[in-house]
């Protein structure tokens, strides 16, 4: 299982993230790697770098990870929790841009047949309007 | 010159910024998700509690120690922001810094931010702020100066329209409203030019 790239979901809620990782788990079971986070350090409504850190580890594959998010501050605190991380990790997790949820579930579907990072990625991008 | 006493700076910017932590979320509400006072207010508190063990470290680390602090605990973009900007500044400044370096450091740390927040100045953020702040800082404008400065940075936020950030979903309907960041840094700049007195 680990061999397959690993999704992380970040939302500023936790709600939505929780429901993002269920519809994922519907498609892929424990074939992927999966973890998810939102809130802020105090529960609120936001999005907290300790957390996502946190959330990579959980997910994390040798294959890489791929990053959902949902608003501008998700995206920053992710890239923010990248750096953290550094190298030589940092090279092998990827912020999808794509919708949260569409783009979770697309990515895990083609994560789970074994696909490279790369392509997982490509996969949630087409999502977005070029 | 003499190592800067960190302490008391800490506790003015976390106090200042405790003080306005109404304010800014209220700026917030009208042009974005309402929790940028609350959010500056609970990475400035973290800051605080660690005021006395900040001040035991040389300048720099203890800036990127306040940097992290501010990142981990503020819980929107604004913590990778303000992070950024202090994690910068403790890379860049020697610790016992002129104002030469300190311009020069600020200068770093302003490219930073922008890279972070893939930002430039016109877009209704913090760096219309930062970036005539360190000019006025670099053309060796002094405490009072670099203050006013700052507020009248602020207030050319309002008319500006969001190109970044939540308040760009508003599109024109952001025009009319300080942006809560650039308000936040002009307070920040604010309390540490009072607290530093005369050697602003």
């Amino acid at each position: 299982m680990k061999s397959n790239v690993g999704i992380v979901i970040v939302s500023h809620s936790p709600k939505v993230a929780e429901g993002t990782a269920d519809m994922v788990r519907q498609m892929v079971g424990d074939e992927v790697p999966l973890a998810w986070c939102g809130g802020n350090p105090e529960g609120g409504l936001g999005t907290s770098v300790e957390a996502i850190m946190n959330a990579i580890d959980q997910a994390w594959s040798e294959a890489g990870v791929a990053i959902l998010v949902d608003l501008g501050g998700a995206e920053t605190n992710s890239e923010m929790a990248i750096e953290m991380i550094g190298e030589p990790r940092a090279g092998r997790i990827v912020i999808c841009n794509a919708p949260i949820v569409e783009g979770a579930v697309m990515a895990a579907t083609e994560a789970s047949g074994g696909a490279a990072l790369k392509d997982v990625v490509a996969t949630a991008h087409e999502l977005s309007p070029a | 010159m003499t190592a800067v006493d960190l302490k008391p700076l800490v506790l003015a910017v976390a106090d200042t910024v405790a003080a306005h932590a109404d304010e800014l979320t209220a700026l917030d509400q009208a042009i974005g998700d309402g929790d940028h006072g609350l959010n500056m207010k609970r990475g400035f508190d973290a800051v605080r509690a660690e005021a006395d063990a900040l001040a035991g470290k040389p300048l720099p680390d203890a800036l990127k120690a306040i940097g992290t602090r501010l990142v981990m605990t503020v819980g929107g973009a604004s913590g990778p922001l303000f992070g950024t900007l202090f994690l910068t500044l403790g890379k860049e400044l020697p610790a016992n810094p002129d104002r030469a370096a300190l311009a020069a450091a600020l200068g770093k740390a302003m490219e930073a931010v922008a890279a972070r927040g893939k930002s430039q100045t016109g877009q209704k953020t913090m760096l219309d702020v930062l970036v005539p702040v360190q000019l006025a800082l670099a053309a060796g404008k002094h405490g009072a100066e670099i203050v006013a400065v700052a507020d009248a940075a602020a207030q050319s936020t309002t008319p500006m329209q969001a190109i970044r950030g939540r308040a760009s979903f508003l599109g024109e309907r952001s025009v009319g409203h300080m942006d809560p960041g650039a308000r936040s840094t002009a307070l920040i700049v604010r309390a540490l030019a009072d607290a530093m007195g005369g050697r602003a």
